[in-house]
């Protein structure tokens, strides 16, 4: 052992598969439940990561990396204490259990290791429910390095070959494999195999004084040959279509106006907007403004919003979610009206909202929260054609960048390719822009949805850490909203 | 209760148990990155606790040269022995996929067992989470009582760490760092009846839970939150803005890639390699990256490749002085490497901790300043001056590449001497319009957890509000 404490903390992976757990996790439970605590938890989980990175003509970065953990979490009285560990062994899981029951003030009957012996207040887990059944062969269905980096190179390759002044290509692949097993004193008794993969390419253009750059990222979950299938060509000539067509644009005016968001990664305006105060965790901790007004409008009629963990290949699906739950589709806003929120095990508890299979991650070390899925506003009447040319001045947002909500509702994304709407119709390309507003305030004005609904990946960082999820929505029309600018 | 062990590092074993991996495995050259540490926190909720975390993590690094001089790496966080060999092997795998470009293949770095600089970092007193949870009930309670408008404080934290890190390669280097931390944070929310909540807040570092500055950290949250309840949208529009120090200090971090040789090697900096010497801001703006600062709390006195943390001069006399650098960036320009390379196949740069303020002897722009004052404060009779709090959303309004930024704020609205806060607005720009547009600095410079650096005006920056 390499690694000392008073007691060593090295460990040992061991396999999610083995039996031997289920009799480990029972006397974890056991002893927590013996000593006071409403449920204890335990999540485990196995990591095999990949990341790829290509350069112009070149792999410049191989990453792999792979780990383990536990953690474990005890409920008393609506409260929770929670401790996360690398050391997988029954004297690191026993301290672990010791140290959150500590924190509540509750006590190990004994400390001696797991005993395996049950208490009477825990009868023990039921038969395992085994999502990833199917999936033992995942990672290795993934292709090689030699695969994976040949595809980037390609990837690089087209960019080369489409665009025009690009200063840098850039190609990134990342893999993640997670092997997770949930037991809770409540019956809760689940495993599963996840696999996220995403692709990515993006450029620097440069032109003298003028630069942009753009970027797209791909993701799926659950399909090993993703990469094999993935269309290069396509990808590298959206990625440079635009690139050009930035690298010249002038900085947008500030001020208020319509704005059109297009599909797929436009939704990220409802994801930050909206969907993190339709969350649970906003609820408990009093930050969102819609928590008393379920039953009540909160949209635009024309505003129908869904999450859910259950479209095939979608980034943000899950066949359970970190609590051992089935995901839900869960209809947040219909025409308007906010129908519910979304609902973890801690957030069913503290507000009363019932469990949405929501309960995420990013990894042992976080506990669980509510948070989003696949989120989207529903496709609406309407053609995209019919939106534009519904603004008589205004701004269309092609591509969407990055964008956060703060503690009192107010949201702001930049826009990463921007063209001016004038009479209806589309115009110059505009650089710089950054839509601000207010949930409550923004919410009402979606008063177009187009019919052409699409999902796009993307990462969600929040209270337990970056997941993967998606946003999407149709091309959707806000009758106003301020646009940052120069 | 069990309280966490405080877990440590044997940097022997690990050298002796990855030295006999290496021999069987053939591999010559080799070097490994590794920490563990121990972590309280709690947060609180209108009197209750609301959660309570702990953790023990340990994560390893690991790269190989193969017999080709190409790297490849792994990383875990299974330091078992079964967990090193596979970290190692992984690691030779990876290594056929190696940058086979001399000049960007990393190597070990000349200084990774040059002395390491002296930095006195007391190691504190591990507190129970019991002692952490009735102190930030208290200072919930205190704050909650400065304003009757402050209903909650949903964003707190008081945390506490114990960590350790290693460097070592097969070259004999062996770099060791303990090092204890710990963090307050409070974020209030205010409402007034008929009024938008407003929020803010403040965050203390010390060595030790004991050591924070509780009192200090509770007043500036509340004075910030309170400052911003009486509000008003801002007219759209150029306007002059002094950047508090945390403020401008977020600015010139988001837009380190100025300064980074990764970054100019790479082609995604605003800088090239003819840069230096160059003048890029007024000629009063000085701004050097110190870890060694004794502000810094958690610095490290070496960085992910051995090489000793060193103060460094970025930009003098509003002239590029120098770059951060890693083994191979500065290889590849023939200078000494800095001190600021994290450890990879390709190795990133970063700043440590920024000093930002007057060259000396320059006057700091005082004349600029003097400008406005003999012109009796134009600017704040006309179109008013904006001071900017605090910026957010630097991960989506800043294109580093670019220059261009636009993001959202907090600030006040400095007209006719009257200071208002400002409903949402951005304010947008080019860093190197700030740069030169700088026109000078007020105050003594700041410590703040990110760096040193005092109130900084700057003209014409472009400013969007709602009204």
């Amino acid at each position: 052992m390499v690694v000392s404490a008073t007691a060593s903390i090295a460990s040992s992976a061991g396999d999610l598969q083995n039996p031997l757990w289920r009799n480990r996790l029972e006397a974890l439970l056991s002893q927590g439940r013996a000593a006071g605590a409403d449920l204890v938890e335990v999540f485990l989980e196995r990591t095999d990561h990949l990341g790829v990175l290509a350069e112009q003509e070149r792999i410049t970065s191989v990453s792999p990396a792979f780990g383990m953990g536990a953690g474990i979490r005890v409920f008393l009285d609506g409260l929770d204490g929670f401790v996360s560990t690398n050391d997988l062994s029954d004297s690191g899981l026993v301290l672990a259990l010791e140290q959150a029951l500590g924190m509540l003030g509750l006590r190990c009957s004994s400390s001696a290791g797991i005993s395996g012996s049950a208490s009477s207040l825990f009868q023990g887990l039921p038969e395992l429910r085994d999502f990833g059944v199917t999936k033992y062969d995942w990672l290795q269905r993934c292709p090689r390095l030699d695969e994976s980096t040949g595809r980037l190179l390609e990837g690089t390759a087209l960019l080369e070959r489409h665009g025009s002044h690009l200063q840098a290509r850039r190609g990134t692949y990342s893999r993640d494999w997670q092997e997770v097993l949930v037991a809770a004193s409540d019956g809760t008794f689940a495993r599963d195999i996840r696999l996220h993969q995403s692709l990515g390419l993006s450029v620097l253009a440069a032109d003298g004084e003028h630069r942009a750059s753009l970027g797209r990222r791909y993701g799926t979950t659950d399909r090993p040959d993703d990469l094999r299938q993935w269309d290069a060509e396509a990808s590298a000539q959206d990625v440079c279509a635009s690139a050009g067509t930035m690298l010249y644009a002038d900085y947008v005016e500030a001020g208020q106006f319509p704005v059109v968001l297009a599909n797929r990664f436009g939704g990220v305006i409802f994801h930050e907007a909206c969907g993190h105060l339709l969350e649970t965790t906003q609820v408990e901790r009093g930050t969102t403004p819609f928590a008393d007004m379920v039953g009540q409008s909160i949209a635009h009629e024309a505003v129908t919003a869904i999450d859910e963990g259950l479209s095939g290949g979608a980034f943000g699906s899950l066949s359970m979610d970190d609590e051992g739950m089935e995901p839900q589709r869960t209809v947040l806003i219909e025409n308007g009206v906010l129908l519910r929120f979304l609902s973890d095990r801690a957030g069913e508890l503290r507000t009363g909202h019932s469990r949405t299979g929501s309960g995420r991650r990013q990894s042992h070390a976080f506990a669980a929260a509510s948070r989003m899925r696949n989120t989207f506003i529903a496709a609406g009447p309407h053609t995209p054609g019919d939106l534009i040319a519904s603004v008589d001045r205004g701004l269309y947002c092609k591509s969407m960048g990055g964008g956060s909500v703060g503690p009192t509702g107010q949201f702001n994304f930049a826009v990463e390719e921007g063209y001016l709407i004038e009479n209806g119709s589309l115009t110059r390309p505009v650089k710089g822009a950054t839509l601000i507003g207010e949930a409550r305030e923004v919410m009402p004005r979606i008063s177009m949805c187009a019919n052409d609904l699409e999902l796009a990946a993307g990462y969600c960082g929040s209270v337990s850490g970056s997941i993967f999820v998606t946003v999407g929505q149709p091309h959707i029309k806000v009758d106003t909203i301020t646009v940052g600018g120069r | 209760m069990a309280e966490p062990i405080p877990a440590s590092l044997d940097a022997e074993a690990l050298r002796q148990q990855l030295e006999q991996f290496a021999r069987s495995e053939g591999i010559r050259q080799w070097d490994l990155g590794a920490s563990c540490s121990t972590n309280t926190s709690v947060q609180v909720d209108r009197g209750e606790p609301k959660q309570m975390k702990g953790s023990q993590r340990s994560a390893i690094t690991v790269r190989v040269w193969n017999d080709d001089g190409l790297v490849g790496i792994t990383s875990t966080s299974d330091l078992s022995e079964a967990g090193l060999a596979r970290a190692l092997e992984g690691a030779r795998e990876a290594s056929a996929f190696g940058n086979p470009d001399p000049a960007e293949t990393p190597a070990f770095s000349p200084l990774a067992t040059a002395p390491l600089p002296p930095l006195e970092q007391p190691r504190g007193e591990t507190l129970s989470i019991l002692t952490l949870l009735d102190t930030l009930k208290q200072a919930e309670r205190e704050l909650l009582e400065r304003h009757q408008a402050i209903g909650t404080v949903p964003y707190n934290g008081l945390s506490q760490s114990s960590s350790e890190r290693i460097y070592l390669n097969s070259a004999g280097a062996c770099r060791h760092q303990p090092l204890t931390s710990a963090s307050l944070y409070l974020y209030a929310r205010a409402e007034e009846a008929g009024r938008k909540p407003r929020s803010s807040g403040a965050v203390r570092l010390a060595y030790s839970a004991d050591q924070l500055d509780v009192a200090g950290c509770i007043s500036e949250a509340a004075e910030r939150t309170i400052a911003h309840l009486d509000y008003a949208p801002i007219t759209t529009g150029h306007y002059t803005c002094v950047f508090s120090p945390e403020a401008f200090l977020d600015l010139i971090g988001a837009f380190s890639s100025m300064f980074n040789a990764r970054s100019v090697l790479d082609g995604l900096s605003l800088s090239r390699r003819e840069s230096l010497g160059e003048t890029i801001a007024v000629p009063f703006l000085s701004i050097h990256d110190n870890g060694l600062h004794p502000g810094n709390i958690g610095a490290g006195t070496f960085d992910g490749e051995g090489t000793p943390t060193a103060r460094l001069a970025l930009v003098d006399g509003g002239v590029l002085q120098h770059f951060l650098h890693s083994e191979a960036t500065a290889r590849a320009l023939g200078v000494a490497p800095t001190g600021h390379a994290g450890m990879g196949s390709k190795v990133s740069v970063g700043p440590d901790w920024f000093e930002i303020g007057a060259t000396p002897g320059s006057g700091g722009g005082e004349a600029g300043l003097d400008r406005f004052t003999a012109s009796g404060h134009s600017a704040a009779e006309g179109r008013g001056l904006v001071v900017i709090d605090s910026l957010s959303a630097l991960h989506a309004g800043v294109k580093s590449s670019q220059g261009s930024f636009s993001l959202p704020f907090d600030g006040w609205l400095i007209q006719d001497g009257q200071q208002r806060s400002i409903e949402a607005a951005t304010v947008a720009g080019d860093i190197r319009h700030v740069l030169r547009g700088i026109v000078g600095f007020e105050g003594t410079p700041k410590v703040t957890h990110e760096g040193l650096c005092p109130w900084v005006w700057v003209e014409g920056l472009s400013i969007t509000g709602d009204s």
